[in-house]
């Protein structure tokens, strides 16, 4: 494939992200650092959800392709488990970062619980988009022919398009789910919320999985639940821009 | 007029605030003549002869952290600290970050690099064993040649430096960075010519070479520019560390690197560790350590005093200067100067103004050149993975910025190798064994978490 595809796809896939990075992050070497941190506790959680699925796979035994595919599954309902008690504790550090460095520097403006909600989920996106894409976007570079045994020659571009939307949904699941936790005091409440979020998302991907036929209503379906998403959180990212 | 790297100790101030200046283990780099011989494909005997010539360690120094400013109260101290804490992260961020691109850049494009051909006389056991037990014992006595050179050697360069053997420790440094900026860059040029199939006529391969490395020994060990000393200091690092990820087998590889991190632990913090009496000669001594081994973001600006202080700044009596270069890793958009700035003012007699000067972190090469050997392994032997280059990387920076932390908790001398290189090879090994498999099958059935 040429480095159109490459670039075309790399640009589909982090362009969104890439412009939220440089207009509001690059500025701040706060915001960088709490970006890292984040991109940090997901690939920590990564770890972890691996390690799970890997002891479960070497023990089960995944010879057969249903077998694997289930296994795969199990792998990924853990894994976003996994992350969300992740983001759950750096929720948590990020407050008491965020009192301790009231209580030293009085004068200074902290950021805004919203701000590091914002900043670490973007972080936590980006890690989570690039390291799903990047080795796909390295063969895209080499050559090859997509779709020579039957499979959907769009694969590229679907993937890229996956990823943008994986990349949008995060900052906003994580600023949602962190306004929600700062003013109703209520951790149950906030998970809830995002469990009904992802469950629909992920089960949406895992019936292409069962069902090895790519659709193109799964984007559709995203790509909804991503609108109605950002409705809804619409308001606050404007605030928080206003508050920048 | 631009900010000068003054390499004349004598008028420099070894004060930061919060200069963060982990110790580097030392980098042998004087196994340049080894490695031209292994070039020209003579035999090992040769060079070994050749080898016994020049052998040179410096980067001792590099690590090390100076902190306190004298004559200035504590607490103002603790908050302008705090306060350009996370400045100071990302200054070191940048480089760390273009030294580790370059690296891999290098890593995955020019293949001369992941060739093996021959191994450093400081490793002569080789790896091409049939059993997994021998390999791992010929590693571990790789890895103890290889500490126990550069514990000689930067015991050496201490002893020399209590002595004040300046001339030679001068000539000794200027000799290896000569080295690394003529023969190592010719050597680079030649194989990324030759991978994109470029052709280039010798007179302008020499004017090139020659321009390049004489402004580099000008910039390093002289005066320049800020920003192009710290160019050629992240060059020079990414060629050092270019030519152990290719001379160095691989298992011997990350072994070296854990024991390095040890070492460094034990001799920045031990009381009788090599780099801390280095550090705290240079201190009593008010000097600063050689240039040529620390990579320094300094912001160097001074305010113009009402009152002048003689005693407690030494050299930082310099007026005002608005032409003065900021660092530019500073240009995130931040304003030039931070908020504690004021322009002198005579008119107000009574007032003494406080004079700020603010330096920069500073990092020894040596942690350069090893957090981009970790990286360029990884991107290497990782079975062409990204996912495992870009997870050390993160790895890393987030060692930098605890290490960073601790220094403004402890504000003394700090080794910036171990926790970088714990997480390293931490993220290294799960990445590569465990979360690799699971990301390719999910890739494959095209399912993103």
């Amino acid at each position: 494939m040429t480095a159109a595809v490459f670039f075309g796809c790399a640009f589909i896939a982090f362009g969104p992200a890439l412009a939220l990075y440089i207009f509001t992050i690059v500025t701040e070497p706060l915001r960088i650092i709490f970006l890292i941190i984040g991109a940090f506790f997901w690939l920590v959680s990564l770890l972890f959800s691996s390690l799970i699925w890997f002891t479960t796979a070497t023990l089960i035994g995944n010879k057969d392709e249903p077998r694997e595919k289930y296994l795969l599954i199990f792998g990924v309902l853990i894994s976003v488990l996994i992350q969300e008690m992740f983001r759950f504790a750096y929720y948590k550090l990020l407050k008491k970062a965020s009192e301790g460095l009231k209580t030293i520097n009085p004068y200074e403006k902290a950021p805004s619980m919203r701000l590091l909600a914002y900043v670490s989920g973007l972080g936590f996106g980006i890690m989570s988009g690039v390291f799903s894409f990047v080795n796909t976007l390295s063969d895209s570079l080499g050559p090859g022919t997509v779709g020579i045994h039957g499979d959907p020659p769009q694969f590229f571009l679907y993937s890229g398009d996956w990823i943008r939307q994986h990349l949008r949904g995060f900052p906003t699941l994580t600023l949602h789910t962190d306004w929600r936790r700062e003013f109703h005091h209520s951790s149950p409440s906030a998970l809830g919320l995002v469990s009904i979020t992802l469950f629909p998302w992920q089960s949406v991907q895992l019936v292409n999985v069962l069902q090895e036929h790519f659709h193109k209503s799964e984007m559709i379906f995203h790509s909804v639940i991503l609108f109605i998403f950002r409705l809804l959180s619409g308001h606050f990212l404007f605030d928080l821009v206003g508050i920048k | 007029m631009l900010t000068f790297m003054a390499s004349d100790s004598e008028e420099e101030v070894c004060d930061e605030r919060t200069s963060l200046m982990s110790a580097e283990s030392p980098t042998p780099r004087s196994c340049q003549d080894g490695r031209q011989g292994l070039e020209d494909g003579e035999s090992a005997a040769q060079w070994r002869s050749q080898e016994s010539e020049e052998d040179h360690e410096e980067e001792d120094p590099d690590r090390y952290v100076c902190s306190g400013v004298p004559g200035r109260p504590p607490g103002l101290e603790e908050e302008l600290t705090l306060k350009y804490g996370a400045k100071h992260v990302i200054m070191l961020f940048v480089p760390v970050t273009l030294c580790m691109i370059v690296v891999v850049a290098t890593i995955k494009s020019v293949r001369f690099y992941t060739e093996k051909n021959g191994q450093l006389i400081y490793t002569p056991f080789s790896e091409d064993t049939p059993s997994v037990g021998q390999r791992l014992l010929n590693s571990v006595l790789n890895t103890l040649i290889m500490i126990s050179v550069i514990v000689t050697m930067t015991i050496f360069l201490v002893v020399l430096y209590k002595y004040r053997c300046y001339k030679f420790i001068h000539g000794w440094l200027i000799m290896s960075s000569l080295m690394l900026l003529f023969l190592f860059t010719y050597i680079y040029l030649g194989e990324v010519l030759k991978t994109y199939n470029v052709a280039m006529d010798y007179p302008t391969l020499f004017l090139t070479v020659w321009n390049f490395g004489a402004v580099g020994m000008v910039c390093i060990h002289w005066k320049g520019p800020l920003v192009l000393q710290q160019a050629y200091l992240i060059m020079i690092s990414a060629l050092m560390a270019l030519v152990f990820i290719k001379y160095l087998p691989e298992w011997s590889a990350w072994v070296i690197l854990g024991a390095i991190s040890v070492y460094d632990l034990v001799a920045v913090l031990c009381p009788k560790g090599p780099l801390r009496m280095l550090v705290e000669t240079a201190q009593e001594r008010n000097e600063p350590i050689f240039p040529a081994l620390i990579y320094s973001s300094a912001m160097v600006w001074t305010v113009g005093m009402a009152k002048l202080d003689p005693s407690s700044q030494g050299a930082l009596q310099l007026p005002y200067d608005p032409e003065m270069e900021e660092d530019s890793y500073d240009s995130f958009g931040e304003p030039s100067y931070p908020d504690v700035f004021e322009p002198p003012l005579p008119g107000y007699p009574g007032e003494e103004l406080e004079e700020e000067e603010e330096r920069g972190v500073k990092l020894g090469l040596g942690d350069f050149i090893f957090y981009s050997v970790l990286v360029g392994k990884a991107a290497a032997t990782g079975s062409g993975d990204w996912n495992t280059t870009l997870a050390c990387f993160v790895a890393i920076l987030i060692g930098l910025c605890l290490t960073l932390l601790l220094l403004a908790v402890f504000k003394k001398a700090l080794p910036a190798l171990p926790i970088s290189i714990t997480f390293g090879l931490i993220f290294y090994f799960s990445t590569d064994n465990l979360v690799r498999p699971f990301m390719d099958t999910l890739a494959s059935h095209q399912l993103y978490i």
